[in-house]
């Protein structure tokens, strides 16, 4: 199994560790109830180095990743990300990721974990049939980069004991707090006398404010612990990845794997926000624009569970109402709620199904129990 | 370290059994609490079921996921806990006392020997 930079400061930290894509992470250091609520109510922070990173460098990038891609990247500004996704010719998710222009010519893919060796090798079979294949290059740096996502209301209160002053390149702000969402910008980081270079984007997989921090790998371990030091009077905790499961299932946020895959569209898991049809052709665009015209025979729908139930979980059968009981779908991702005290989940259903309000059974261990499908995000901050 | 009480025997799949007379008591132990954490659900077997020792019986769910009780020993079931289903959270706060599971009647009390020892059970979670 993999280790990122930081797995040493993980098993300091008492966090419990267990096997995520290939990657030996932390789930917990205390429990994913209290990270889950010092990320709602201050500020959490988890190592996300597992993460791949691939540059994409020339003049010719932007016009190839517009023709990989499914989000109009002619959009974005210098200092700018945005979510996207990487599709086959049938409109399957290769992968879900963000996209940042750091400058002129110059790009950045931020991967899952257990996609990286998939997305760069598709990106090469691309560049070999692309007409200006001379015009850019691709280069996976995943295992030079690391990446720590800080999250939660108190995270701005913060991140200046970091990142001080001016910003060096990407968006041009005096100060880390003057970023907005999904902006991207460098600062110089000093540790043990040197000097790294820093991306901080005001980005997240948690439904809060909060930065995304990518580094070198040699920088991560002294950010860390920085953070943590200057963060820990706000509340600051570190949280494993079960905190990010559950954070990013409330707000509905897909997890690749679970809601996405090769066989799935963008469209049918509820992101065609996501994928611009009138940017001009990229792959995947004819079963995409299809489905945008016709609709889709299945939907990806968040729902609540009604009653004291057991916790839905991945793979339990998704059967219509009560009265007539049939199966009409699958649970993808499904967890106790800890803001919500109750069972939530995601899941595939046909389309007659798919309007919030309608009811729906979740069968757990052979008995069904009731729910209703929901609005997304499931939880939503008070405002 | 997790606690251990010396008056119990236990499974090496980490359920605790409290004999008296007859009848068994079951629950988990603090360590398999522990590594649970969160527990936010508990489904018990029916009062009446015969279960046998290894038999899937029972459910506790964490945050991230749903794991097996099995009963350490034979028999049926007399009582369950019902403050545990009103409130799971008794499994972590009380693991020995008021976070019990259910309760058996022995149908074949020797199995009582071929369980672990506290000492056995605490060398097992140790690593030893």
């Amino acid at each position: 199994m993999k280790r990122t930079p930081l797995f040493a400061v993980h098993q300091k930290l008492g966090g419990k560790l267990i096997e995520f894509g290939g990657w030996e992470m932390p789930v917990q250091y205390t429990s994913i109830t209290d990270e889950h609520l010092a990320v709602r109510s201050a500020a959490g922070m988890f190592d996300i180095s597992h993460m791949g990173e691939i540059a994409v460098k020339g003049q010719a990038a932007l016009a190839f990743l517009n023709h990989t891609l499914t989000n109009d990247a002619w959009k974005l500004e210098i200092g700018t990300g945005q979510y996207t996704l990487l599709c086959n010719e049938t409109g399957g998710v290769i992968d879900d990721l963000y996209l940042y222009r750091l400058a002129e010519a110059d790009y950045l893919l931020i991967v899952n974990a257990s996609r990286i060796e998939t997305d760069f090798a598709w990106l090469v079979k691309q560049r070999s049939a692309f007409p200006d294949k001379s015009g850019f290059e691709l280069q996976n740096k995943s295992d030079d980069m690391a990446a720590i996502a800080l999250q939660g209301p108190s995270a701005a209160l913060f991140i200046h004991h970091l990142f001080s002053g001016h910003s060096q390149a990407g968006t041009a702000v005096t100060a880390a707090t003057d970023l907005r969402k999904n902006q991207i910008a460098r600062w110089p980081f000093q540790f043990e006398g040197r000097e790294v270079p820093v991306w901080l984007a005001r980005t997240g997989y948690t439904g809060e404010d909060g930065f995304e921090i990518v580094c070198p790998a040699a920088g991560v371990e002294a950010i860390w612990n920085k953070l943590l030091d200057v963060g820990r009077p706000h509340g600051l905790k570190p949280a494993g990845l079960g905190a990010r499961d559950t954070l990013r299932t409330e707000v509905c946020y897909p997890l690749y794997g679970h809601e996405l895959d090769e066989h799935t569209t963008p469209l049918e898991a509820g992101l065609g926000f996501f994928v611009s049809l009138d940017k001009g052709d990229f792959i995947g665009r004819k079963v995409l624009a299809e489905q945008k015209a016709n609709g889709t025979p299945k939907k990806l729908v968040a729902f609540k569970m009604s009653g004291k139930s057991a916790p839905p979980r991945p793979d339990y059968p998704i059967l219509s109402a009560a009265s007539a009981a049939r199966p009409i779908g699958k649970v993808t991702s499904g967890t106790q709620s800890p803001s919500l005290a109750t069972g939530i989940g995601l899941g595939y259903v046909s389309i007659d199904f798919a309007k919030p309000g309608t009811p729906i059974q979740i069968e757990i261990r052979g008995k069904s129990a009731p729910a209703v499908v929901v609005q997304k995000p499931i939880y939503r901050k008070p405002a | 370290m997790a606690n251990v009480p010396s008056d119990l025997k236990y499974a090496q799949s980490h359920e605790w059994v409290r004999v008296a007379g007859d009848t068994g008591t079951i629950g988990i132990s603090d360590h398999a609490q522990h590594e649970l954490t969160d527990v936010v659900f508990v489904e018990l077997p029916e009062v009446g079921r015969k279960v046998k020792a290894g038999e899937s019986c029972a459910v506790v769910e964490s945050v991230k996921t749903a794991s097996d009780i099995y009963s350490p020993v034979s028999g049926e079931v007399i009582e369950t806990n019902k403050a545990v289903v009103d409130n799971p959270a008794l499994v972590n706060t009380e693991p020995y006392s008021s976070g019990w599971f259910f309760k058996v009647r022995l149908s074949n009390p020797s199995e009582i020997n071929s369980l672990l020892s506290p000492d056995a059970y605490a060398k097992q979670i140790s690593g030893g």
